[in-house]
């Protein structure tokens, strides 16, 4: 699920920094991850090891961030049971609830959509 | 539906928002400003009001003046609407917003568009391996997060902010694995007719150089002229495919370097999204080879009452934008009749020359740092559409079918209909199409932006 992250936190912050970038816990697909909080979720999700954000609706490939500022949509995840979320965009909070992004996000279950007619997931 | 009604709309909290809600909430207007993200400063002044003297003294002294921008802002009694998601702006001017799942709308008697610019997309062979990211990318990590590549990375491309971002991990103590540049020698031959100009924007310019001598001295490995590059991918511990080395040729000889963070910019474009969906004229500029809107000298768009200040109009950078926010002010000031003409004219002149002197870098830096045709216009396996997958030959093929333009690319193959809803492949697309069809890109356009700008669900659309 992690690997060794990509990037580290500088050095402990100093000032009114120093609580909000405190170590909190978060869940990411299923699994209890310590992060470092005061940041958005991608940036949490980076320095903690999480490699692969989602995986394309097309052929499945990992995707991870790349803009960080909101143009991209690589970064998208599920927090706390919405999907497609922009992770770059979400301040990280204690108890979070992610899930990486497996293809196209899920719908809600209908009885009545054969799963053949709903083949792109959209 | 209650509809409040505010004198300016300013969308986007980077420097051109600021100066203009500044300066219209000064001359008496009530401004509300919404910006998409938690704090303000935009990209270039990120997390300005929480950084503290160590990240301020590895950013430098041009990411700190932006506090007093903030700090201005802040004591100017606009209202500021953080986390706010504007997805429409209508030529009528209602703004419309998602901010907590829930969506608001209201009237602006004025809107200023200040929503800046966007990293040049950089289609290479492996641009989507995760591992792969724009320069703009980590430079927003180490500003909003004290966050740098954990194993020494490599630096792909050229221009301003990849080498700034060079020197800021330089101050960080970040080993850098390679600077690998795509600027040639001609190019520097072709920037030195602008040089006189260039001279003339002399702090600027001798940055640039002390940029240049402070990576050197740091003993960062460069590579000049480097072209022919890809990303490799390697399988990381849990099974997943990731970045693992580049690989590139400099006059024929060929190079690998191993890294797992590999970060890409080649130039910012303005970000069009807003000024497109609203049907705005738009011409290409084959100097910064994209899309910029037409205004007139105070910003206006051809559509009445909606302004355009900052990168969003053509990239002049953070000094231009703080400028052009403030004339941009001053003629709404003027329209909504706090001031007079004259009082517009008079305050505007200094701005305008200032504006001028900011500005003569440009074709200097334009020339010199002119993104190469092969990284804009790629071989046929390099995925162009991101989200759709969509590769630069199935483009070439759409064309021999019959695709004229990219909004039919999107009937042809779904290129540009991904979540992004085009930011990271629409020049790009159109660079292709445009080479393809050998026609110039004006002709070709651009993709029909619609609202809205940014997702909403159909559920949080009910809820207004």
């Amino acid at each position: 699920m992690t690997s060794k992250p990509l990037f580290r936190v500088l050095s402990p912050a100093s000032g009114i920094d120093a609580q909000a970038d405190a170590t909190i816990q978060i869940w990411f697909n299923d699994q209890p991850l310590s992060v470092p909080g005061g940041r958005s979720v991608a940036a949490a999700l980076l320095a903690a090891g999480v490699q692969r954000f989602r995986a394309t609706p097309v052929s499945g490939a990992p995707r991870a961030p790349y803009c960080m500022m909101g143009a991209c949509f690589e970064c998208l995840v599920e927090i706390d049971g919405m999907p497609s979320r922009q992770s770059c965009l979400v301040t990280v909070q204690d108890g979070m609830r992610i899930h990486s992004q497996e293809g196209a996000r899920d719908l809600p279950p209908l009885s009545d959509v054969k799963p053949a007619e709903n083949a792109h997931g959209r | 539906m209650a509809v409040d009604t505010v004198d300016v709309a300013v969308i986007g909290a980077g420097p051109a928002g600021l100066a203009a809600a500044t300066q219209a909430a000064r001359a008496g207007l009530s401004v509300v400003l919404l910006d998409e993200q938690e704090a303000v400063g935009g990209q270039i002044y990120r997390a300005i009001e929480r950084s503290d003297a160590q990240r301020r003294t590895i950013l430098g002294a041009d990411y700190a003046a932006g506090a007093t921008l903030a700090s201005e802002f802040a004591r100017s009694g606009a209202r500021y609407v953080p986390n706010a998601s504007v997805w429409q702006v209508t030529r009528e001017r209602t703004v419309h917003y998602l901010k907590d799942g829930k969506v608001s709308s209201f009237e602006a008697r004025r809107v200023v568009l200040a929503t800046g610019a966007l990293e040049r997309p950089f289609p290479i062979p492996g641009w989507t391996l995760p591992g792969v990211m724009t320069a703009g990318a980590a430079q927003i990590l180490l500003k909003s997060a004290g966050e740098v590549p954990a194993e020494p990375p490599i630096l792909v491309g050229c221009g301003p902010l990849l080498y700034l971002l060079g020197w800021q991990y330089v101050r960080a103590g970040v080993p850098i694995r390679a600077l690998v540049d795509t600027t040639r020698h001609e190019d520097r031959w072709r920037a030195k007719r602008h040089m006189l100009s260039a001279l003339r924007a002399w702090p600027y310019l001798s940055k640039g150089l002390q940029l240049m001598r402070t990576l050197r001295e740091a003993g960062v490995p460069m590579h000049e002229a480097a072209d022919d590059l890809r990303v490799e991918s390697g399988i990381d511990e849990d099974g997943s495919e990731r970045a693992r080395a580049l690989n590139f040729s400099v006059r024929g000889v060929s190079h690998r370097i191993e890294a797992n963070v590999i970060l890409l910019h080649q130039g910012v474009v303005p970000n069009t999204q807003f000024t497109l969906s609203l049907r705005a004229s738009h011409k290409w500029d084959e100097a910064q080879l994209c899309f910029t809107p037409v205004t007139d000298q105070w910003g206006e768009l051809d559509v009445p009452g909606i302004f355009v200040a900052g990168d969003g109009g053509g990239i002049g950078g953070a000094q231009a934008a703080e400028t052009q926010g403030e004339v941009t002010a001053l003629a709404i000031a003027a329209q909504l009749g706090v001031i007079d003409t004259a009082a517009r004219n008079r305050s505007a002149a200094p701005l305008l020359r200032r504006l001028a002197d900011v500005m003569r870098i440009r074709p200097f830096l334009d020339s010199l740092y002119r993104p190469r045709d092969e990284n804009r216009v790629p071989k046929d396996e390099v995925i162009v559409c991101r989200c759709e997958e969509v590769t630069a030959g199935e483009l070439r093929s759409f064309v021999k079918l019959g695709c004229l333009g990219p909004n039919q690319a999107k009937s042809f193959g779904r290129c540009g209909m991904g979540p992004c809803q085009g930011r990271l492949c629409g020049l790009t697309v159109t660079e292709v199409i445009a080479d393809a069809r050998s026609v110039p890109p004006e002709t070709v356009g651009y993709y029909r932006i619609r609202p809205p700008i940014k997702p909403l669900t159909l559920g949080e659309l009910a809820g207004e």
